[in-house]
């Protein structure tokens, strides 16, 4: 990188907040996804909209390339700059700039962590659900951008289902509103929820409105151990049937339940195909009428055990295996590639299935555990990177296990993107048609290919 | 260095919002994530030892609050601490550090000697002089806050008063050795004489090896290992020639230190059962609630608690001392916001790091403030010191405490 370049982004963000000493370089140079990594050029920490906007104006007219970053946890390579540009890291912006009672929104800026809004909004009687894996640490221009998901996508959808207006920084440092407190807005083509899950590749946002909700008054926990996956796979189904839908609908497999109950002895059967936690919440005559009903079902199903929780703590014990089941899996060995295929509701018994054969067939150690009420799971196979051969076969599962997820009619990602990591199975998904639109929306709102080059597709 | 410690840090970044200075700066550089990566890229040729590199891995308050956050079970915090101890061994001591932290440090009586000046300083009236006159800020800077750390002292450090045997009031019911912290000794000497009431109280008799040496954590600090193993080696013959049931401690760098000296000694079997056998008088006292409940007065006090970095990132223990506190009866017990973050003292951070240092104290003030306590309540003599600095000058209508403190005033009610 040229030093008259960093100079000039020294001159927009200042000294303090322009990195570009090897170490800072060598520690931009990955996120959270396992196997990747490519040193910026450069970083900036810009503190403004003003700032963003003036950083890419000076970039795209001398042609660089800019990675936006907000903490660094994505999953797909999305943040990481792979040739040599600019990483901008938006944590600095970091205000919740209003929490709207009359409206039901809360408008922030683009660095604030997710859990810090979920805290000031509770504190107010109101909710904002989407709660990604990372939500501790996670920006909320990073979950929009991703699209993010979470533990309590079935009942109350993900990041695109609250988000009502954006500030955004196009290419060229142009500003772009879209959206706003409305409920009903037709004006124009839907450009918010084109932005939604754009991966860094359409504008840099600013300032995020989100819909929030009243906060659920109750909720029950309960614990339910299966002998036989396919029969924790119909109590979902028939759950969801029976017009019930649980806030949390989460699953366990065989491989996860071992690696749990052997860090964390919480009381885990061995001999059980599956565990699923559920949580109901809403209007406690509501709550205690779907318990009960969840209760036969899972009993209709030949479930081996079944408990409620009776207090917010023994709720939080039974949540203990849900919580834990990464750490488990991710102490068994130093390297783990956590994946989200994401398959209708009704595949998810041949889908771990088929998971499980793969595991067998390449010899690896897969775990699956995730979100079985909106069919996202998480196969996480657990390797090491310093073994090649091992390795390469995780990658041939993991081709075989996308090629099941997209014949099934699911999709290579529910809510990690798909960055880098995903884009090679994204034709066969989308098909040429879906590649030359998205081709298209890219060249009309970054004609010179500026922003976060190479990601998607 | 186990290069595997290294390589299973799987980068999700579920440390960075538990760091005290990646949450000041947010800068990759400047968590535990970027410090591991650091470390791993040094060991693989990519990165070389820069005065960057240095002031990066420096910045490291060691609190292990990483560790507590960690999915994958890497402690960040201790990794660095290994890396800077294995450069210092190739390197070797300065002058400075040989003679702090082999001849002055493990040798008590000389430390006591080292003191009796500061003692007198305070005793004549010539700390005033000086803080009136200002003169402090004509002295180095890293002097000048040393100085006004320091709290008044007690008349004489415990280790020279204290009995070497407490007999155990009422039915003797075990032996437990009481381990001095030399910070506890020389300044908070009235929190640890209760710390040996309340075991006497309990039942315990209480012995108090006067021969007892550092517990070898400055030695860590300075990242002399030799020095450590030279620590762990003494202390562990000296209360192993005992009969105890326990050791115990009532300063939480010690007991870390204590409990890491089965580790410190290559899994040696006499160590290895000295640290099994170590606890924080914390852990202690919740196992005696049923008979300390009974003594236990009213105090109609609004009290929170800062949970030190040595006790709930290197121990474990967050839930005794809250319990033991919501024992006394009338005690109005407020959560503190962000309890477990470090209070930025650190060792001798807060003379090394003083920027940083005074970013993630001001930060612990808030919260204190916030909480709206009169009496903040903690269990090392770090946290004591820095915490008793800053609140006298901030908010000096809350008190700081040690917990034995806080208990023996219920006593005495």
């Amino acid at each position: 990188m040229e030093n008259s370049f960093i100079k000039a982004l020294t001159e927009i963000v200042g000294a303090q907040h322009t990195l570009s000493d090897p170490e800072s370089l060598a520690c931009y140079g990955y996120d959270s996804t396992p196997e990747l990594q490519s040193r910026p050029g450069v970083v900036v920490l810009p503190g403004s909209t003003e700032e963003i906007s003036k950083v890419m104006a000076l970039c795209d007219q001398a042609g660089v390339r800019v990675t936006p970053r907000g903490s660094g946890t994505n999953l797909s390579g999305g943040s990481i700059s792979f040739d040599a540009g600019v990483v901008l890291q938006t944590s600095r912006m970091n205000r919740i700039l209003e929490i709207d009672e009359e409206n039901l929104t809360a408008t922030v800026e683009t660095g604030v962590i997710t859990s810090a809004l979920h805290r000031e909004v509770e504190a107010k009687g109101l909710f904002y659900p989407p709660d990604p894996g990372s939500m501790n640490i996670s920006t909320m221009g990073g979950n929009v951008a991703e699209n993010s998901g979470g533990l309590r996508g079935l009942k109350y959808g993900v990041t695109d289902d609250y988000v009502m207006g954006l500030r955004t920084v196009l290419a060229d440092g142009e500003l772009l509103k879209t959206g706003g407190k409305v409920v009903k807005d037709v004006a124009g083509y839907n450009l918010n929820q084109l932005l939604v899950s754009s991966e860094g590749t359409l504008g840099i946002f600013t300032e995020i409105t989100v819909k929030l909700i009243p906060k659920p008054q109750t909720k029950k926990t309960m614990l339910v151990h299966f002998p036989q996956l396919e029969q924790a796979a119909l109590t979902v189904s028939h759950i969801i049937a029976a017009r019930i839908i649980p806030a949390t609908l989460e699953f366990l497999d065989r491989v996860t339940i071992k690696c749990v109950e052997d860090y964390a002895h919480v009381g885990l059967p061995l001999d059980v195909d599956a565990v699923l936690l559920i949580e109901v919440d809403g209007h406690p005559a509501q709550v205690e009428e779907d318990a009960a009903g969840i209760r036969q079902i899972c009993e209709r199903h030949h479930c081996s055990f079944f408990q409620t929780a009776a207090t917010a703590e023994e709720a939080l014990k039974l949540a203990t295996a849900r919580r834990v089941a990464l750490s488990a899996l991710a102490r068994m060995r130093p390297t783990t590639i956590l994946e989200d295929a994401t398959v209708p509701r009704s595949c998810i018994a041949p889908m771990v299935k088929l998971i499980q054969d793969t595991a067998k067939k390449y010899d690896l150690l897969i775990g699956t555990f995730g979100h079985a009420g909106d069919g996202n799971l998480h196969p996480t196979c657990l390797t090491d990177e310093r073994n090649p051969d091992e390795i390469a076969r995780a990658h041939k599962a993991f081709g075989e296990i996308f090629d099941a997820t997209i014949a099934m009619g699911g999709t290579i990602t529910g809510e990690h993107g798909g960055g880098v990591a995903k884009k090679k199975y994204l034709p066969k998904l989308v098909g040429e048609s879906g590649l030359r639109v998205m081709r298209g929306i890219k060249g009309a709102f970054d004609p010179k290919g500026t922003l976060n080059p190479g990601k998607i597709f | 260095m186990d290069y595997v410690k290294l390589i299973n840090c799987m980068r999700c970044g579920m440390c960075l919002p538990h760091c005290p200075t990646y949450k000041e700066t947010f800068l990759e550089t400047a968590s535990p994530r970027g410090r591991v990566a650091l470390v791993r890229k040094f060991q693989e040729g990519e990165l070389v030892e820069s005065e960057k590199f240095l002031e990066y891995v420096s910045l490291c308050l060691d609190c292990q609050a990483c560790a507590s956050a960690c999915p994958c079970g890497v402690n960040a915090g201790e990794l660095v601490a290994e890396f800077r101890c294995e450069r210092k061994q190739e390197g070797g001591l300065s002058m400075m550090e040989d003679m702090i932290l082999r001849k002055l440090v493990p040798h008590p009586d000389r430390l006591e000697v080292a003191t009796a000046p500061l003692r007198l300083y305070q005793k004549t009236g010539l700390q005033k002089v000086v803080r009136s006159l200002g003169l402090l800020k004509v002295f180095p800077e890293a002097l000048g806050r040393m100085e006004g750390l320091l709290p008044e002292l007690p008349a004489a450090p415990l280790r020279q008063t204290i009995r070497e045997v407490t007999p155990a009031q009422g039915e003797e019911k075990g032996t437990v050795g009481f381990f001095l912290g030399c910070v506890m000794s020389l300044i908070f000497s009235e929190a640890s004489l209760a710390t040996v009431q309340l075991l006497s109280s309990l039942g315990y008799k209480v012995i108090t090896p006067k021969a007892q040496k550092c517990c070898g954590a400055p030695n860590m600090l300075g990242h002399d290992i030799d020095g450590l193993k030279e620590a762990a080696r003494f202390n562990t013959d000296l209360f192993q020639s005992y009969e105890l049931d326990f050791v115990v401690t009532d300063c939480g760098g010690c007991g870390a230190e204590l409990k890491k000296y089965g580790h410190h000694l290559g899994g040696e079997e006499a160590a290895t059962s000295f640290s099994a056998k170590t606890r924080d008088i914390s852990e202690i006292l919740a196992s005696e609630a049923a008979g300390l409940a009974g003594k236990l007065k009213p105090l109609p006090i609004k009290v929170t608690y800062h949970d030190p970095c040595h006790i709930a990132h290197c121990q474990g223990i967050r839930s005794q001392p809250r319990a033991l506190i919501n024992m006394v009866p009338g005690i109005d017990f407020r959560e503190l916001p962000e309890a477990d973050a470090c209070c930025g003292s650190a060792g001798t951070y807060n003379i090394e790091k003083p920027e940083m240092s005074d970013r993630v104290l001001s930060r612990k003030v808030q919260n204190i403030r916030k909480s709206g306590a009169e009496y903040l309540v903690t269990s090392n003599p770090g946290c004591l010191l820095q915490l008793k600095k800053a609140l006298s000058e901030a908010t000096p209508q809350v008190k700081v405490i040690h917990l034995t403190e806080l208990l023996q005033m219920s006593l005495d009610a």
